[in-house]
């Protein structure tokens, strides 16, 4: 995104909790990160797409100044120095980590601790909060003890425990199943019903689909798209998939160049003229039209034309490999 | 904040903790997760081992000196003699006291009769380490070279007693028993400093690998990006620090009075020891400030150290040279309490990891203070400069790399070069 396109986006969006521009990270003199430029609303629910590797975590470490970019700017939840608005935020890193030796109530009260929140008080909100989500059974056991998709859980409530304004979850629904996956989903809509605003990493298109009005596609480092969902659909033309009684005739001209025959259907994008042109066309060619339907893109899709085949092949292939 | 809810507004206004309160918050958990752990029993019981296994090697030793002390010393004289000899060594013991060897009947010759003791002793038979034959008034010692150079004035003196039983008279001697000399002095202090030297070298260097354990077990269970998002890292990093100090002031108390209570029940007094040159009082306190110095300088190496590591491996090949250098460091400063007041001692007192030891042994060596208020300002300066720059370090290592770069094989080459490169340029 260019600056003056990533100036009118944040003009657009109004208030921001996350404004972040041209972001840097070498780790010993390889770039990890080149120029990410982000911009998050308040009270949304932000999604960060890409494939392993492509810099999705450094970026938000960078975001949560657990690293400094080595070039860029940032503003967070409008202090410079994320730190400086720790308490505000609430962080659940992609490789999750709890003390095995603490108890399950413990461990959310620490790490409201580490927020500012009384030890006590943290506790206790951790008990109450264990036991709206399921899990009063196991408040006093230790983390090893655990199940791995309930420690997560515990750490997940460890991070909302101290209720930051600012929730970023680095690939959330990594390790759970679809259950907890849907659960999570359900939890991330109800904070930012209630003006939290989520910004997330994940590898799975079908969760930033259901959850996101804004979108950042990361590949390679770079940042090829940050938007609205809905634009970044609009990228590719809409797809048509047509059925015709006869299988050649004048109408073949109305297809334009690319259209792949599929069995008895034709599958090709919308062209610029629209829909009216095309029916008019086939009409008088005399296709003998079966049926005719028209498709608006998916995000699959245009992460596809705005990443590229490698990036969404390495995407389907990790999605894969959670789900085994 | 000086109540709960001052606390809970500034919590949800943001800002974040300062160093010290997050830094406390990191030593409360690391505390009482060590404090009641099953490693704290094995620390605490620590020192009962190295103890244990000098006590057993000296029992062993003695037993093994005892039975392999062969000093008996043969007579092998006419029968008259030979009582008249044994007699004499009776009355001669309680005059020289231990030194004076054993004597045993080795054969009772008749009259005229000779005794071959150069064949006997050749022989290697028997545990005799030496043979005295002839007649009290003219005896002949046959022995090794050393023996006879040790035993000869004794022999001679046992067979004068034999040859005229009662003649020699001795004057009494008045004995004044004094508390101590200048070199009895001087030897127990020197032992006092060797043994405080050694104790803190033994505290420091426990305690100094048990926080880098802790560290790298923090990392093993990843947790350490969740301190690193929510608090400074320098926080993290003195938080450890601290908590670790605290666990050893327990460790100490508890060895402290177990130790003090078994002295006492055994009648042993501290009065039984040289006075330190301080007095026990302030070099009990000199110690323990040593020791908080001395702890935190290489505490601070230590963590910095474990900052750049991943792994286990690579925490004991980066820590190896670190414990080397400390071993040297303190064979410096053992080496210096043997050259007072000379440029030795003096560098030993300066070097910043050497000078907790060297002023340990001048504690117990010299009645002056003053000197060590110096040596503690200077100490504590560098106990400021190395945890900062250790916990400068430890912040831009420790989250360096990505969780798949975290995991993956560094070179050596590479993690030394990272203590010496700024790798971050704040963009803040």
């Amino acid at each position: 995104m260019a600056t003056g396109d990533f100036s009118n986006h944040m003009a657009a969006t109004g208030n921001l909790a996350i404004e972040a521009h041209g972001l840097v990270k070498r780790f010993d003199g390889v770039l990890a990160v080149d120029g990410v430029d982000i911009a998050v609303p308040e009270g949304a629910i932000y999604g960060i797409l890409g494939p392993n590797g492509a810099g999705k975590t450094t970026s938000l470490r960078m975001l949560l100044g657990i690293i400094d970019p080595d070039e860029g700017y940032r503003r967070v939840l409008g202090a410079q120095n994320p730190q400086d608005v720790a308490r505000r935020i609430g962080y659940l890193p992609e490789e999750r980590g709890l003390y095995p030796s603490m108890k399950a109530y413990e461990a959310i009260g620490f790490m409201g601790a580490l927020r500012g929140l009384p030890l006590e008080q943290g506790r206790e909100r951790g008990k109450v909060l264990m036991e709206e989500h399921g899990l009063g059974h196991a408040v006093e056991k230790q983390i090893r003890q655990l199940s791995k998709g309930m420690a997560q859980t515990v750490q997940l409530l460890g991070t909302l425990v101290h209720e930051p304004k600012l929730v970023v979850l680095d690939e959330p629904f990594s390790g759970l199943d679809a259950i907890n996956q849907g659960k999570l989903e359900g939890l991330i809509r109800g904070l930012a019903d209630n003006g939290t605003t989520v910004i997330f990493s994940t590898h799975v298109i079908a969760h930033a689909e259901r959850l996101c009005e804004n979108i950042a596609i990361i590949a390679g480092g770079k940042v090829p798209y940050a938007g609205s969902v809905e634009e970044a659909r609009d990228r590719i033309p809409a797809q048509v998939r047509l059925e015709t009684r006869n299988t050649d005739g004048p109408w073949r001209a109305a297809l334009p160049q690319g259209a792949r025959r599929n069995g008895a259907f034709w599958d090709f994008p919308l062209p610029e003229s629209g829909v009216e042109p095309l029916l008019k066309a086939l009409i008088e060619g005399e296709a003998g039209i079966q049926s005719l339907s028209i498709e608006r893109a998916g995000l699959h899709d245009a992460f596809v034309a705005i990443a590229g085949e490698a990036a969404a092949r390495d995407m389907v292939a990790q999605e894969a490999g959670d789900a085994a | 904040m000086s109540s709960q809810p001052d606390r809970n507004n500034s919590v949800r206004n943001g800002g974040r903790l300062s160093i010290w309160r997050a830094a406390y918050v990191v030593a409360r958990r690391d505390f009482t997760a060590i404090l009641f752990s099953r490693a704290f029993i094995f620390f605490l019981l620590g020192p009962l081992f190295p103890v244990a296994v000098m006590a057993l090697a000296g029992s062993v030793g003695a037993q093994v000196q005892s039975e392999a002390s062969p000093a008996d010393v043969g007579i092998a004289m006419e029968g008259r003699h030979v009582d008249e000899m044994l007699a004499a060594r009776e009355r001669v013991r309680d005059l020289v006291g231990p030194a004076l060897p054993r004597m045993v009947e080795l054969e009772r010759l008749d009259p005229g009769g000779t005794f071959d003791a150069e064949a006997y002793l050749g022989g290697q038979e028997g545990s005799l380490a030496a043979i005295v034959t002839g007649t009290p008034q003219q005896p002949e010692l046959t022995a090794t070279q050393g023996r006879l150079a040790r035993w000869q004035g004794m022999v001679a003196l046992v067979a004068a007693h034999a040859s005229s039983p009662g003649a020699q008279s001795y004057p009494d001697v008045a004995t004044t028993l004094v508390e101590t000399s200048g070199a009895s002095q001087n030897t127990g202090r020197m032992r006092t400093a060797q043994g405080g030297q050694l104790l803190l070298f033994l505290l420091i260097m426990l305690l100094a690998s048990m926080v880098l354990s802790n560290l790298v077990e923090e990392k093993g269970n990843k947790i350490i990006e969740i301190l690193a998002a929510a608090v400074p890292m320098d926080a993290v990093f003195l938080g450890k620090l601290f908590a670790m100090l605290g666990i050893s002031v327990v460790g100490i108390a508890v060895w402290g009075s177990t130790g003090f209570a078994i002295l006492t029940a055994g009648g042993v007094s501290l009065s039984d020891y040289a006075n330190p040159g301080v007095g026990w009082p302030m070099f009990f306190a000199l110690f323990a400030a040593y020791f908080g110095m001395g702890y935190l300088l290489l505490g601070s190496i230590f963590l910095a150290v474990g900052s750049l590591a991943a792994t286990v491996r690579e925490v004991q090949t980066l820590s190896m040279p670190a414990t080397m250098f400390q071993i040297l460091v303190f064979f410096f400063a053992s080496l210096a309490v043997t050259d007072r007041g000379g440029w030795l001692e003096y560098t030993a007192m300066a070097f910043p990891l050497s000078s907790p030891f060297a002023m340990v042994a001048r504690a117990a060596m010299d009645e002056a203070i003053w000197p060590h208020l110096l040596a503690l300002a200077w100490q504590a300066l560098c106990v400021a400069v190395f945890v900062k720059a250790g916990a400068s370090l430890f912040r831009k290592r420790v989250m360096q790399s990505g969780p798949r770069g975290a995991k993956g094989r560094r070179s050596l080459k590479g993690l030394v070069s990272g203590m010496f490169r700024n790798s971050s340029t704040s963009a803040r």
